[in-house]
């Protein structure tokens, strides 16, 4: 069951819901891509409908609104801490069906393996999340292969016509702040309102199902990993990496002053497994790329239960050497079949 | 409230024991549970967080042997006694003693690697009856480098010790040569009732697990401790993964059947 309602009326909602929420979209940033006359899309915080764009596939994943690119854990004065504050306000993050799936992953790695992580959770626990569906599917995504192409788990789907704004709202909680908002139940034309969902992309892949310790040994990777670079895009845009590293920072005028961070981390990028004394593991960019794939298709569902890619195709559409992580995948899988 | 486990609490540094002239352990108050092979994250606000093994654990404190190696350690190095670490810990698995207890014990360990078992070492040589033998190999680059020399003393008098140095000058007393050296004529009387416990630097541990296994020592009665960088020590941070085995939680300390399985 859902509603019908002019995108004028819907704006004005938006608007209101503001009071209680920040609201974090995909926006496009033009002329800000990584080359000349490119654009990019990414999260950011939003005031209107008008701002989300919500056609294209964002460059970078949601994961930005619960951990950011980097997050202060603590600001220190000698042997004193202080935890910075955080937002009174609820979120609500607007993001596709890949990206909800990707949300399982985040919580996983964040809530399930070891202790709950403060400052995830207090984030998590104040997320509401609005599907957007996409009108046909993104040029590397391959979502519905994996079974993440549909999504019921959302707390609002919203699509938005040129006119018309089509919205289901299974969370009670956010209904009644919509309809605190203005939300006019009697008002709004009543209809069923179901997610649309791409069935079939322009990319397909297929799982490998006999991985082991063995493939570990496959040409494939260094066939691949030779041409990378190391740049580490494909972590920064994949919204299921989680890794970060501490970084402590002191301010100049001060050196008794300053903050612990964490800053995202790339498995891909020098420095990754250092240790002290000048030790490292994986120094080969085939070897990196090897323990990259086999956390996304093999490992991590060891762990979990469940493969940690969810085909959003966003790290083969960034690669700056064109390395294809569905092609590699899928001439693992069919080996599998040899 | 929830705990916020990335915030350590300030330990006061009771004690400085000076084995080289870049490796020092100090001793830090600290009540609670740890077992040996544990870890705690040392930090030093502005300059990071480094892991470092318990290699020692009293009644209300816990040593901790650092070596001046890196960007956080150095700086460690400046802050004396009296004056206070920020740690926050244990973390990771540890070694259980019980899977010791009545058997031929045989712990090698290579340089550093010495910290993380020297809790046991300790327990076994306390209480020598516990074990049905009990033989310490220690691997050390050069007799500068050897730690935990008053330690040995008191080793010497309870258990069987071998205690070798990569190269010396002329005229060393002591032993010399890798440890692997010193294996084949370890006195193993029932290969199923003998457990190694090996730990060191990763070719340190890889030749000194193909040479216990000649003596027919079965993969299962072998336990060995992974180092690797830990960010958090709370598997979040991803650094420390191989496979699907995060160290700083299922580790460092893996038996052999499953740590060999375990590929960076």
């Amino acid at each position: 069951m859902g509603y019908q309602l002019p995108r004028k009326t819907a704006d004005t909602l938006f608007c209101r819901l503001r009071e209680h929420y920040e609201i974090f979209a995909p926006k496009l940033f033009a002329g800000d891509g990584c080359f000349s006359d490119t654009d990019v899309i990414r999260y950011d915080k939003v005031s209107s409908l008008d701002e989300i764009e919500f056609d294209r596939r964002s460059d970078y994943s949601f994961k930005e609104a619960l951990f950011a690119v980097n997050e202060t854990l603590f600001y220190f004065t000698e042997n004193e801490t202080t935890i910075p504050s955080c937002t009174d306000k609820k979120l609500l993050i607007f993001l596709k069906s890949c990206d909800l799936h990707a949300l399982k992953r985040l919580d996983a790695i964040y809530l399930e393996n070891g202790p709950e992580d403060f400052y995830y959770k207090r984030l998590r626990e104040k997320a509401c999340f609005v599907l957007m569906d996409c009108g046909e599917t993104c040029d590397t995504g391959f979502c519905a292969g994996m079974g993440t192409n549909r999504s019921d788990n959302y707390d609002l789907y919203l699509k938005c016509g040129e006119e018309t704004v089509w919205i289901d709202c299974p969370s009670e909680e956010l209904l009644s702040d919509l309809k605190e908002a203005g939300l006019n139940e009697a008002g709004e034309t009543a209809c069923a309102v179901t997610p649309n969902y791409v069935t079939q992309n322009k990319e397909t892949v297929t799982l490998p199902k006999k991985l082991s310790v063995e493939s570990f040994d496959n040409p494939l990777w260094e066939a691949y990993g030779s041409r990378c670079i190391g740049c580490g895009r494909c972590n920064f845009v994949c919204p299921t990496c989680t890794c970060f590293t501490m970084q402590d920072i002191h301010y100049r005028d001060n050196e008794n002053v300053g903050e612990r961070r964490r800053v995202w981390a790339s498995c891909q990028v020098d420095g990754y497994t250092d240790i002290a004394g000048g030790g490292s593991f994986r120094q080969k960019q085939s070897d990196r790329l090897r323990f990259k794939v086999m956390h996304k298709i093999y490992d991590f569902e060891k762990r979990f239960g469940y493969p940690m890619c969810v085909g959003c195709g966003r790290c083969d559409a960034v690669c700056p050497e064109y390395i294809s992580y569905a092609n590699l995948v899928n001439q693992l899988a069919e080996e599998d079949a040899k | 409230m929830m705990k916020n486990e990335y915030i350590p609490f300030p330990s006061q540094v009771k004690k400085i024991i000076r084995h080289t002239d870049i490796e020092y352990t100090f001793r830090m108050e600290f009540t609670g549970e740890v077992k040996p092979g544990q870890f705690f994250e040392v930090s030093i606000p502005r300059y990071g967080e480094a892991p470092i093994s318990v290699s020692g654990i009293g009644p209300d404190t816990i040593d901790l042997t650092i070596r001046k190696v890196g960007k956080v350690t150095n700086q460690i190095f400046e802050n004396f006694e009296g004056n206070h670490l920020l740690i926050r810990g244990p973390y990771g698995n540890g070694f259980d003693i019980e899977n010791y207890k009545n058997k031929e014990l045989f712990i090698i360990a290579g340089g550093t690697g010495l910290s993380p078992v020297k809790g046991i070492v300790d327990y076994f040589s306390s209480h020598p009856g516990e074990a049905a033998d009990t033989t310490l190999i220690a691997g050390f680059k050069s007799p500068d480098d050897i730690l935990f020399k008053q330690d040995f003393e008191q080793w010497e008098k309870n258990i069987r010790v071998i205690k070798t140095v990569d190269s010396a000058p002329d005229g060393y007393q002591g032993q010399t040569g890798m440890v692997t050296k010193y294996i084949p004529d370890l006195p193993v009387k029932n290969p199923d009732n003998a457990v190694f416990i090996i730990v060191g630097p990763p070719a340190m541990m890889k030749f000194t697990v193909i040479e216990v296994q000649k003596r027919g020592i079965p993969e299962q009665n072998i336990w060995i401790s992974y180092e690797r960088k830990m960010c958090c020590g709370l598997g979040k941070c991803g650094h420390c993964k191989m496979d699907s085995t995060y160290i700083c939680l299922d580790g460092p300390v893996f038996n052999y059947k499953e740590g060999k399985n375990l590929i960076d």
